[in-house]
């Protein structure tokens, strides 16, 4: 097992698979073909968490509203173990999450980035950039019509 | 952290929450509605250092709105650890504790926990109270919830007498031993007697 | 006299079946499926998220398509559904500093850092009705330009370098919770903002509405607006980390509103703040309205006595859920409660005719 993990590397994992399509990322699982065997720490239960936002974006914190939220956690067969904490209510989402969570602290972990976060992790980016080019379309240029110079 | 460690914290809870925290909640409830009787609470394995019944307690109570006091005879890492992963209930002083657990000498003194309000009366702290046996019982016990009277094994008298006074506020009680639990809420008097 | 009665039952169900049958309608016509509503009835279910105060487009369409299009009874809905949910805690305050953001308008600078992106905005729509959209129709695709990759300033930092605005003071205070602990007066601002931004949004756009026609006058200007995408952290305790657990759309409005200062104030501008689930653009905006009305006491402003002024009035019927459930309840069973106040008219009818026979009689007497 490797211990040499970095909290953000994981972070960065986690936080991708959190947000990820969940069809997608089944798909995506499914083509890497392992499938641990493991236990579960803590079997997927959907609930919510209370989201915040600050008072004029950036004074004391507020409670905004609360988001759906699914986790999970387990430990494979040689003891690593993995936690899934992924928006929406899919406990499959959830599940997915927690055992590429914890295949990314073993030997794995390089085919796995090569075969699900790095394609992820490349469309996620580009759905990005599409909607940000739109928005870029319709960024307002102003002429000046008349020009009081005296 | 190491595998070994890792799994006394992330092992040990509940097998199935919603079922366990329900058999869990009505032992505490029967326990709290009817003073001085021993109920069985189980389906937790905590760390070392704490009884399965104070473990499955906080297991059903707590959660991360709930502050917990643990004090030092109890506390430890893989206690914390097993507390934050099973019920993410944040470890406070005992000042701002919902639940505090521990021995009861280690819970001394009292007047350091909350006993609500007189608009909140709730707003007050259960201690957990690990004890060595339930089984020999010391104390007289009347009020709501006993017919006639009813027996108990208490840590002290004084301790309880004074806490009946301050009714409606107070702090109220949990004893657990192995996987025997019983209560002691503010509204119980309390004499000495077998 | 109190009579209990017991009854209806079979025609509870009966109604229920035929509710289901009616929600479902000509069955000749496709059923709606919930992609449908969450794709092309966005911004319904972005007021649905925003009033039942939890952000899951799928719940929220599913709400739409049970409740038949009644936005307040699929509030109804999702407020029930998340009192089911464990809490599994709060979340770092997200920054909407770094929103990507769809939308981004200024009414106050024209040439704001990051320029004035209109977005998929109805703004300049001449609300004529489309007869093209009643037969379907592909849409083209929209145009695209070179993306901006930095982030967004907020508008109102420029004005902050001028000292010429109030600051927000930073702070990590923790915010009361009211949907944890009952509302109590007074509410303070972090309250005030949990319950405006879940509040109902012909209410708040109503109060909005109250303060610009002369009532708690306080001539705001639209500073910024904006609409995008934010990710969402949490710490996760047993990790002892933050990760992000998700992304979120959110509609930011922040007014800057004038003030003549106080005695301990000079003249600057004053803010007033929304932000709300989703494109939720009117609400953020009427939200930043009523929040700035709502501040004149920390401001040290005069109560004119106006409604938008007024926290207690405002918070206790801005839910519209409370509000419903209890102006709805008064069409249920009420027969025991009505058949005592109907002996008492009665009886005082009674007693008034009594009283005109005397008075007639001792009259025809003298």
């Amino acid at each position: 097992m490797n211990t040499e993990i970095s909290a953000r590397d994981r972070k960065g994992w986690m936080s991708l698979l959190a947000s990820a399509d969940e069809a997608r990322l089944s798909e995506l699982w499914q083509g890497f073909g392992a499938d641990p065997a493991f236990d579960w720490l803590r079997a997927p239960e959907a609930g919510g968490v209370m989201v915040r936002g600050r008072m004029g974006g950036s004074g004391a914190p507020f409670n905004l509203g609360e988001m759906t939220v699914t986790r999970c956690a387990l430990v494979l067969a040689d003891g690593t173990a993995g936690h899934g904490y992924v928006q929406g209510r899919s406990k499959a989402k959830a599940e997915i999450a927690a055992k590429i969570d914890a295949l990314m602290q073993t030997s794995a972990a390089e085919d796995l980035r090569a075969a699900v976060l790095a394609p992820l992790a490349a469309e996620q980016a580009a759905r990005k950039e599409a909607r940000a080019a739109k928005a870029a379309a319709t960024k307002v240029e102003f002429f000046t019509m008349v020009r009081g110079e005296d | 952290m190491q595998a070994q460690a890792r799994n006394t914290v992330y092992g040990g809870g509940f097998a199935n929450p919603p079922v366990d925290s329900a058999h869990g909640f009505r032992a505490a409830m029967n326990a709290m509605a009817r003073p001085g009787t021993i109920q069985r609470i189980s389906g937790a394995t905590p760390p070392d250092g704490i009884s399965p019944a104070a473990g499955a307690l906080l297991l059903t109570l707590c959660d991360p709105e709930t502050g917990v006091y643990l004090t030092p005879d109890v506390d430890s890492d893989d206690l914390r650890g097993w507390l934050t992963f099973h019920t993410g209930a944040p470890v406070v002083a005992a000042e701002q504790a919902d639940f505090a657990l521990g021995s009861w000498a280690a819970l001394m003194p009292l007047d350091r926990f909350r006993i609500g309000t007189p608009e909140y009366p709730d707003r007050s702290a259960t201690l957990i109270v690990e004890m060595p046996e339930l089984d020999a019982p010391n104390a007289r016990l009347q009020g709501p919830g006993i017919k006639d009277s009813a027996r108990l094994t208490l840590p002290d008298l004084e301790e309880f007498q004074h806490n009946a006074m301050l009714y409606p506020l107070g702090v109220d009680f949990f004893f657990t031993s192995g996987s025997q639990l019983a209560a002691l809420p503010r509204s119980t008097k309390v004499t000495a007697g077998e | 006299m109190y009579v209990a009665v017991k009854g209806g039952e079979q025609a509870i169900d009966n109604a229920h079946a035929w509710l289901a049958e009616e929600r479902r309608g000509d069955t000749s016509v496709a059923e709606l499926s919930l992609a449908q509503i969450r794709e092309q009835l966005a911004l319904a279910v972005n007021r649905v998220m925003a009033e039942g105060s939890l952000y899951d487009p799928d719940l929220a369409a599913l709400a739409i398509k049970q409740s038949r299009g009644d936005l307040i009874e699929a509030i109804f809905l999702i407020r029930a559904y998340r009192t089911t949910l464990p809490r599994f805690g709060y979340t770092q305050p997200v920054d909407t500093g770094a929103m990507a953001c769809d939308r981004r308008i200024s009414a106050t600078f024209k040439d704001a850092p990051g320029g004035q992106v209109l977005g998929p905005t109805f703004d300049y729509t001449h609300r004529l009705l489309d007869f093209k959209l009643a037969a379907d129709g592909e849409v083209p695709a929209a145009p695209e330009a070179e993306p901006r990759r930095e982030p967004t300033p907020h508008i109102t930092e420029f004005l902050q370098g001028e000292d010429i605005i109030e600051r927000e003071p930073a702070s990590d205070a923790e915010p009361g919770d009211l949907t944890r602990e009952p509302m109590a007066f007074p509410a303070g601002r972090a309250v005030r903002l949990q319950s405006l931004t879940r509040g109902d949004e012909g209410f708040i756009l109503g109060m909005a509405y109250s303060t610009q026609r002369g009532y708690a006058r306080n001539h705001a200007f639209v500073g910024e607006l904006r609409i995008g995408t934010v990710p969402v952290e949490m710490e996760i305790p047993e990790l002892g980390f933050a990760i992000e657990i998700g992304e979120i759309e959110l509609t930011e409005c922040e007014t800057v509103n004038q003030f003549k200062g106080s005695k301990t104030v000079p003249p600057q501008f004053t803010r007033g703040y929304g932000l709300v689930f989703g494109q939720s653009e009117r609400k953020s905006i009427a939200m930043a309205l009523v929040d700035r009305a709502l501040r004149w006491e920390e401001l040290g402003e005069d109560n004119v006595g106006a409604a938008a002024q007024d926290e207690e009035f405002v918070l206790s019927h801005a839910d519209n859920i409370q509000a419903t459930g209890f102006l709805e309840h008064i069409k249920l069973p009420h027969y025991v409660d009505f058949q005592s106040e109907l002996e008492l008219v009665r009886k005082l009818r009674r007693e008034a005719a009594e009283l005109a026979e005397n008075l007639a009689a001792q009259e025809a007497a003298e």
